[in-house]
């Protein structure tokens, strides 16, 4: 009797331990690390072979259509030669026709010149799509000449987000509550609910509407030793947590790509790769509240968010589980005018104004926040 | 000296794994035997290089001293001294060390006639010791993946190795270990309250039996496991605890490299939920 109970409970035990093993994600050695602190500090990368693979294959990049000469660049301007041309009007005719070939590969390549041009006449407004993408255009120049502490030289195109997708795969957008309990039991504050965006933890599930929209305070830990006036809660670090965990999953990174977890705040132990991180959260800010709210009366209400909000983005909406977007192989340099004139945020909110008011609709702009937070 | 010559009727020659009657005598009331020479020797060293290691680094604060393992790029080889090779011969001493107390305890087994079951026990942290510094580093390709030695510096390595999975408190054999750990605290608070309280009546009444015991537990919760079992359960506990420890940290890195929270997704993925 007694045999047998310990019996039963000795393969019960053994039974769970190997289940265990048989669930998703185990991988076996070799596995390659590298090493981003002081020896012996644990900061270091993992990652199996296997999954560098496919992760060098998730983000070969296509060819241009073909290279760009001095010939090309010559010639009349865009803007002389087709109507209603807003943005891209400097550049040769050649030039413009090769970036309309590469963006149509780039965002549409099913679809064709028609998800954004109507047939009648690619210079109409008519299409949602058209108004959106020129608005992208700007956002793309304003990221590649505004940005560089965050993109570099790298910068980004269109493929840096869309990878062939009319919709970037990689967008979020405010979600209500999830279904659980109501009333005084009913005040998760986010949390419980496992999210995607926070690396299915109990985190909060939306730290990114305070956080990358919002520009609620991210920072939360103390930089004193015994502080009297942090008056920060837990809950506010959970979602700090949930934001970083997000990013870390975005990058395909751990926690100490950019931080020493012996001082988080501490900048003097960071790896340099947090500055870049976060010139990312301020320009993440800014891409949401400049380029893509203000667009929300432009969506038809099947690309709005269940809340009605506009597709916004965040680190994976570039990164994509690379901790460089496209593993840092730069695409804009094929380009050049997607780097564009240095455009400041004035300039460019006054293009967009008066795009609208050509078009005469009523733009739904929200007030613009002090750059430089 | 009343112990000591107490004990000596227990001192049973023979009973040696290596070096015969060598090394068979007591030092005080310490057994020496082969395996005690090679741990003082091992632990000499060791302690030795230690503080040279603190001598030729930037502080002698206790807190601070650091004997950092070799980069990374030096894989599964040697290192120059003061740059990890040190750790390294720290560590073969320090397993030469352990390995060494674990056998001499075996001879004492060996003499008295008694089971194997305290070096077995010592040898369940050894090998989690040597989990972290040889075991998993082995696996992963590199002697830099131990931890560091110094009081700080080790929880500086302990720390970020757990932030390199997110969030450690996902990972299933960290959830059994530290399980294990407070559980093994509850069973000894148990059994020594219990044990005390039968050998501290109350005031008028003699000591009381096993069978008091016994009965405390049966009429709290209807079960006592027994004198003996109790122990058995405790050396489970404690066991448990450290080799969970040992499995917990053995598959991050070399068969898990993403956040332990993802591990889950199988409970996620299960079809119970609405």
């Amino acid at each position: 009797m007694r045999l047998g109970i310990i019996l039963i409970g000795v393969t019960v035990t053994v039974l769970l331990t190997i289940a265990s093993f048989l669930t998703a994600g185990w991988v076996a050695p070799p596995i390659d690390v590298s090493q981003s602190g002081y020896r012996g500090t644990g900061m270091a990368q993992f990652m199996n072979p296997d999954e560098l693979h496919s992760l060098v294959r998730a983000n070969e990049i296509p060819e241009a259509p073909y290279p760009l000469d001095a010939v090309d660049m010559a010639g009349p301007r865009a803007s002389e030669v087709y109507e209603n041309v807003q943005v891209l009007g400097d550049i040769s005719v050649d030039q413009f026709d090769r970036l309309m070939i590469a963006m149509t590969e780039w965002v549409s390549p099913e679809e064709g010149c028609n998800y954004c041009h109507a047939v009648e006449s690619l210079a109409s407004d008519d299409i949602y799509t058209k108004v959106v993408s020129r608005r992208m255009i700007e956002m793309v120049r304003h990221i590649n000449t505004g940005w560089s502490d965050h993109v570099a030289e790298t910068g980004v195109t269109c493929y840096t987000c869309h990878r062939g997708n009319p919709v970037p795969e990689e967008i979020w957008f405010t979600e209500g509550e999830p279904n659980g309990a109501r009333g005084m039991a009913g005040n998760k504050a986010g949390q419980n609910s496992p999210a995607e965006s926070v690396g299915l933890t109990s985190l909060p599930y939306d730290p990114l509407t305070a956080l990358l929209r919002d520009k609620e305070n991210i920072r939360v830990a103390s930089t004193e030793a015994l502080p009297a006036d942090n008056r920060r809660s837990i809950k506010q670090t959970e979602l700090t947590y949930g934001l970083m965990v997000h990013m870390s999953e975005a990058l395909g990174v751990n926690c100490t790509h950019c931080h020493n977890s012996r001082s988080f705040y501490d900048w003097a132990q960071s790896p340099p790769q947090r500055a870049t991180a976060w010139h990312g959260i301020q320009m993440s800010r800014k891409l949401n509240v400049d380029y893509l709210e203000p667009l929300q009366g432009e969506f038809p209400p099947h690309r709005l968010g269940e809340l009605g909000d506009v597709a916004k983005v965040n680190c994976a909406t570039c990164h994509q589980g690379a901790n460089k977007p496209l593993n840092g192989q730069s695409m804009v340099q094929d380009f050049p005018s997607l780097i564009g004139p240095t455009i400041t945020t004035g300039q460019l909110k006054n293009t967009y104004y008066q795009h609208r008011a050509a078009l005469g609709g009523t733009p739904t702009l929200k007030s613009p926040e002090t750059p430089g937070e | 000296m009343a112990l000591l010559s107490f004990e000596r009727k227990y001192r049973i020659r023979g009973g040696t794994l290596i070096g015969g009657d060598l090394f068979d005598f007591w030092f005080g009331p310490f057994y020496v035997g082969f395996f005690g020479v090679t741990t003082i020797f091992f632990a000499t060293l060791g302690t030795a290089l230690i503080i040279w290691g603190a001598a030729i680094g930037p502080t002698w604060n206790v807190w601070q001293i650091n004997i950092a393992p070799p980069d990374l790029s030096y894989g599964l080889a040697f290192a120059p001294l003061r740059e990890g090779g040190l750790w390294q011969l720290i560590t073969i001493c320090a397993i030469g060390a352990f390995g060494s107390w674990a056998l001499r305890e075996v001879e004492i087994c060996r003499k008295l006639g008694i089971g194997y079951h305290v070096p077995f026990a010592f040898s369940v942290a050894i090998f989690a010791y040597v989990t972290l510094v040889v075991f998993r580093p082995l696996l992963l390709g590199a002697w830099g993946h131990g931890f560091p030695y110094g009081i700080f510096s080790h929880l500086d390595w302990v720390s970020n190795v757990g932030y390199q999975y997110l969030h450690f408190h996902y990972n299933p054999a960290h959830m059994l270990a530290v399980t294990f750990f407070f559980t093994t605290t509850l069973a000894l608070a148990l059994h020594g309250s219990l044990i005390l309280s039968s050998t501290n009546p109350q005031k008028g009444q003699t000591v009381r039996s096993p069978e008091h015991e016994d009965t405390f537990f049966r009429d709290v919760i209807g079960y006592s496991i027994g004198t003996l079992g109790i122990h058995r359960l405790g050396l489970f506990l404690a066991l448990s605890a450290g080799f969970w420890s040992a499995v917990c940290i053995l598959i991050s890195g070399p068969f898990w490299t993403k956040g332990w929270p993802e591990w889950w997704t199988w409970w996620l993925d299960l079809p119970i939920w609405p």
